[in-house]
């Protein structure tokens, strides 16, 4: 069904594209403990691609190799054809790779219209002396990183709360914040780490929304880690499915459902 | 400020309107949206151009002149100019509310025939696309916000900014056709078609002409001295008659700014940021503004505490007397000074009163405690009383005779007649054409002469020549002895209490009343969080029994104040309970203009009324509920009911049974 390079139309009739970002053979170890054994897998340009687990499977050390901020002992990270070398995570960032965390990582004290302008800093090129001087260039910096940061605030449908410090909000609209400052520094891949964890079905079902509109708007690949298998097989079109560091799955979500392995380490498996 | 379109007479339709304000007002604003984060103004000379194209678009669409619009969505500029885009076409307006059901605007639609609907975004064109198969004449949909659609068929789907391209493009060849079209509009032609909410049956497609709104739009501008200068925020429904007049009517005829909030979230934020001049505001918004000033009080440090209670209490004592140019002793001025720099100009501020000249409320009677509380810090809120058939306006309050208790006196051109059961009949210009495709319904409520039904009973004071409303016609009962029985009245007392949201009382052909009550979750909810108490649901805090325990002392007061009335006195709640669930339009316990519809609610709840008049404890139910997305579900609970003491006749404190 794939093709190396060519990509394949989803149920829904979207296009997906060719190979974006690829995992070769990543070994990943924290002294004696093995995060992640021997893992290959790609994400294509447009897909919606899921890393699925039950806990500690090692999905969230997945999405850390991916950002760049674990460096695997053995394998591969391929990006845009060309194998990545060593990167620190504004480099990363630089290269359009953003991300959201699974505890929250927002400024607590700032508003959220700044938590998420924090998202254009890659893109401020004003030296601290122009910054100071203000009038001229960082001016029309300011005004044009606003203005991008302003049609994701009203994306993301949270004009409401744009003056409001994060540290006011309630846990979901928080989410929401962090996906804006993500989206701020329109990322051409996406990592989602558990973006519903937490969530009541309202809250999640609005993030779905937002994630599958944020796809379908600006095509960005999204890579997501979900605990929710209901949320992850309605949203995504291809999903890895881990266990214990291994990977035991890959596919689209039917073929996921109807793999033993993954049921067994889902439900459990009678040992005799 | 002064200034108005006083010239505009002989101007007989919205688009002659909008022409001659394009001409003589061309650089100041017309229309002003929040959006990005930036407030975006349109003058009047680019509103006309880009309502021409819209016109000019729609009919290269194929709208032909009698052809119904259906326009759905929250209030935005583009949404209003599509309304009066769709008369210069020769076409009418049906705007309906946006958060309408997919069935009831399917009932609308088929009802009205429409060939064109605008919808504001995806969530309307769903809407429309779920139930477009039942509609036969139904054929272009226009989107204003593209998100989420670029994937739908657009075989019969075009975006708002195509159309007006495309009306643009053809604007040699339709100009001749559309200018026809406009100047043919005249003074008895139908302006627009509003749906009623209304409390019982199928919604009714009221028909009001050109003549209506510009009379109505026109005396009652003149009445509040309105100008150009004003400044009006646009946030009531849009199917909203009110609406159309104060944002459309009114705003042609004076030649104001409209001013869109960025999302129905924001409204409080852009009030602010607007101070408007002239704000209309069910008593709803008025109570809910209300209660978020006492929550935030109650959080507030002590030293402001205590100085808030101080100076409203002050104000209480003289406010209102000074905004209505009584004498009041020079102390008692300086102090209320005193009081407006640290209390009352920064409570305004915070709300968003700050530059308000005239304030009105309408849609249902407005608690007397809450109304005195605006007017005592210094706004001029009035009352007005008025209906869609009447094109707003059958009574109002002039300044300087303002009551809490009276909705005012006949509106210029207004007749009024009292009928023997007490009912209110009225005549005038803004009377409606009919009810669209009922003649029935037309022959029922309007007679020949032209004198209109309005449901309501009431009386006219004899001193002062105010109308004052008891409650609806219908609704107005007699209890098993005789006394009178007015659910409203008592309603309103105890909704003025911030805790209680929405209140049902019950009692026609009864011994004694009873109620309903539903928290309001903002208020109880901040007040257990106050107080350590843990909840994990509405349902779970409705039913606490400290909530029921403050909940009984509201009853109660509301009781003596009710014993104060000796007419109303039977009134008194003996026995209530606590909903497990808020009442919602959705479950069709309220209109959507969010009034109590009493008679489905005792139906739907028969199970509880019937325990709270047979002196149980505590009832077991189960209660269907719809959500947001039209799936149904089942909330089972125990409610717990209480008795509250009532104040007999004689004064003399008595316990319930």
């Amino acid at each position: 069904m794939l093709d190396a390079t060519e990509g394949y139309t989803t149920a829904d009739g979207r296009k997906i594209g060719g190979v974006v970002m690829e995992m070769k053979n990543i070994t990943l170890r924290f002294g004696g403990v093995t995060a992640i054994q021997d893992i290959s897998f790609d994400i294509r340009e447009g897909e919606i691609r899921a890393i699925i687990g039950p806990n500690g499977a090692g999905k969230s050390s997945m999405l850390n190799v991916i950002s760049g901020f674990y460096v695997p002992q053995e394998g591969e990270v391929w990006f845009r054809g060309a194998r990545r070398p060593q990167m620190r995570p504004y480099q990363v960032a630089q290269q359009g790779i953003a991300r959201t965390f699974q505890n929250i990582a927002l400024f607590e004290g700032m508003s959220v219209l700044d938590n998420v302008m924090t998202g254009r800093l890659t893109e401020m090129k004003a030296s601290i002396w122009t910054q100071a001087l203000w009038k001229g260039p960082a001016e029309r910096e300011e005004v044009a990183n606003r203005e991008i940061a302003e049609k994701v605030i009203d994306f993301l449908e949270i004009q409401h709360i744009r003056k409001t410090p994060v540290s006011r909000l309630p846990y979901g609209l928080k989410k929401r914040v962090e996906l804006a400052r993500a989206l701020a520094s329109e990322p051409k891949l996406l990592l989602l780490d558990e973006p519903m964890a937490g969530m009541n079905v309202e809250e999640k079902e609005d993030m779905s929304r937002f994630i599958l509109d944020v796809n379908d708007e600006f095509g960005t690949t999204i890579a997501l880690i979900e605990h929710d298998m209901g949320v992850v097989m309605d949203l995504s079109d291809r999903v890895v499915v881990m266990d214990y560091g291994k990977k035991i799955g890959d596919g689209s979500p039917d073929e996921v459902r109807n793999n033993q392995a993954v049921i067994d380490a889902y439900l459990g498996v009678a040992h005799d | 400020m002064a200034e108005t379109t006083a010239g505009a007479e002989g101007l007989r339709s919205l688009p002659a309107l909008l022409h001659h304000n394009a001409t003589r007002f061309a650089n100041s604003p017309a229309y002003r949206e929040k959006e990005f984060g930036i407030w975006q103004s349109w003058t009047w000379a680019e509103t006309e151009a880009e309502i021409e194209a819209l016109a000019l678009g729609l009919m290269k669409l194929g709208l032909a002149e009698g052809d119904f619009v259906a326009i759905i969505g929250r209030n935005r500029p583009y949404l209003y100019w599509a309304m009066v885009a769709v008369q210069m076409a020769g076409a009418v307006p049906v705007p309906l509310y946006q958060d309408a059901v997919a069935e009831e605007m399917a009932y609308v639609l088929g009802h009205c025939g429409a060939r064109f609907v605008i919808a504001g975004d995806q969530e309307q064109v769903d809407k429309v696309i779920e139930v477009q198969d039942q509609l036969h004449q139904f054929e272009h949909m226009v989107y204003l916000d593209p998100r989420g659609l670029r994937k739908y068929d657009h075989s019969r789907l075009h975006p708002y900014s195509d159309v007006q391209a495309q009306g643009r493009a053809a604007r040699d060849e339709l100009m001749p056709e559309m200018t026809r079209r406009r100047d043919a509009l005249d003074y008895d032609d139908t302006c627009i078609m509003l749906y009623t909410s209304g409390t019982t049956g199928r919604p009714k497609g009221v028909v009001l002409s050109n003549r209506n709104i510009i009379e109505s739009a026109r005396s009652s501008a003149e009445f509040d001295h309105l100008g150009r200068g004003e400044e009006v925020l646009a946030y009531l429904p849009m199917a909203w008659v009110g609406d159309f007049i104060f944002s459309v009517g009114q705003g042609y005829w004076a030649g104001f700014c409209i001013n869109c909030p960025e999302s129905p979230d924001t409204m409080l934020t852009d009030l602010r940021e607007i101070g408007p001049s002239y704000f209309f505001a069910p008593p709803r918004i008025f109570e809910t503004l209300l209660t978020t000033v006492m929550i935030r009080m109650e959080d507030a440090g002590r030293l402001k505490k205590r100085m808030f209670d101080y100076f409203m209490a002050h104000a209480r004592k003289v406010g209102p007397a000074i905004l209505d140019g009584k004498p009041v002793s020079g102390w008692d001025r300086f102090k209320y000074r005193i009081g407006s720099l640290l209390v009352y100009g920064p409570l305004k501020n915070t709300m968003g009163f700050s530059k308000i000249r005239v304030g009105y409320t309408a849609g249902e009677a407005i608690g007397p405690e809450i109304f005195d509380f605006y007017r005592s810090l210094g706004i001029n809120l009035k009352q007005l009383y008025g209906q869609t058939e009447a094109t707003v306006f059958i009574t109002v309050q002039p300044d300087g005779e303002v009551r809490a208790d009276t909705v005012g006196v006949p509106a210029p051109g207004v007749e009024l007649r009292i009928d023997e059961s007490g009912e209110v009949f009225y005549r005038s210009p803004g009377a409606f054409v009919e009810y669209y495709k009922n003649p029935e319904s037309t022959a029922d409520t309007k007679d020949p002469e032209g004198w209109v039904a309005t449901g309501d009973a009431g009386f006219i004071e004899e001193d002062t020549g105010h109308l004052r409303i008891i409650d609806r016609a219908k609704d107005v009962g007699k209890m098993a002895d005789g006394a009178m029985f007015a659910p409203k009245y008592v309603e309103n007392k105890l909704k003025f209490y911030p805790n209680i949201l929405e209140a049902v009382v019950f009692g026609a052909g009864r011994d004694r009343c009873c109620a309903f009550i539903n928290i309001d979750l903002s208020a109880v909810g901040s007040w257990a969080e106050r107080n350590n108490i843990a909840y994990a649901s509405y349902q779970e805090l409705a039913g606490h029994p400290k909530v029921l325990d403050m909940i009984q002392g509201h009853v109660e007061e509301v009781n003596r104040s009710i014993a104060e009335d000796p007419m109303l006195s039977a009134c008194q709640v003996h026995r209530f309970l606590v909903l497990h669930k808020e009442l919602d339009a959705d479950d069709g316990e309220l209109t959507r203009t969010r009034k109590v519809r009493r008679k489905i609610i005792g139906e739907k709840f028969a199970d509880l009324v019937e325990a709270l008049y047979d002196g149980s404890d505590s009832v077991y139910t189960e209660t269907e509920v719809t959500y947001e997305d039209g799936r149904k579900g089942k909330i089972r609970a125990t409610l717990e009911i209480r008795d509250a003491a009532t104040v007999s006749l004689q004064r003399r404190p008595m316990a319930a049974e």
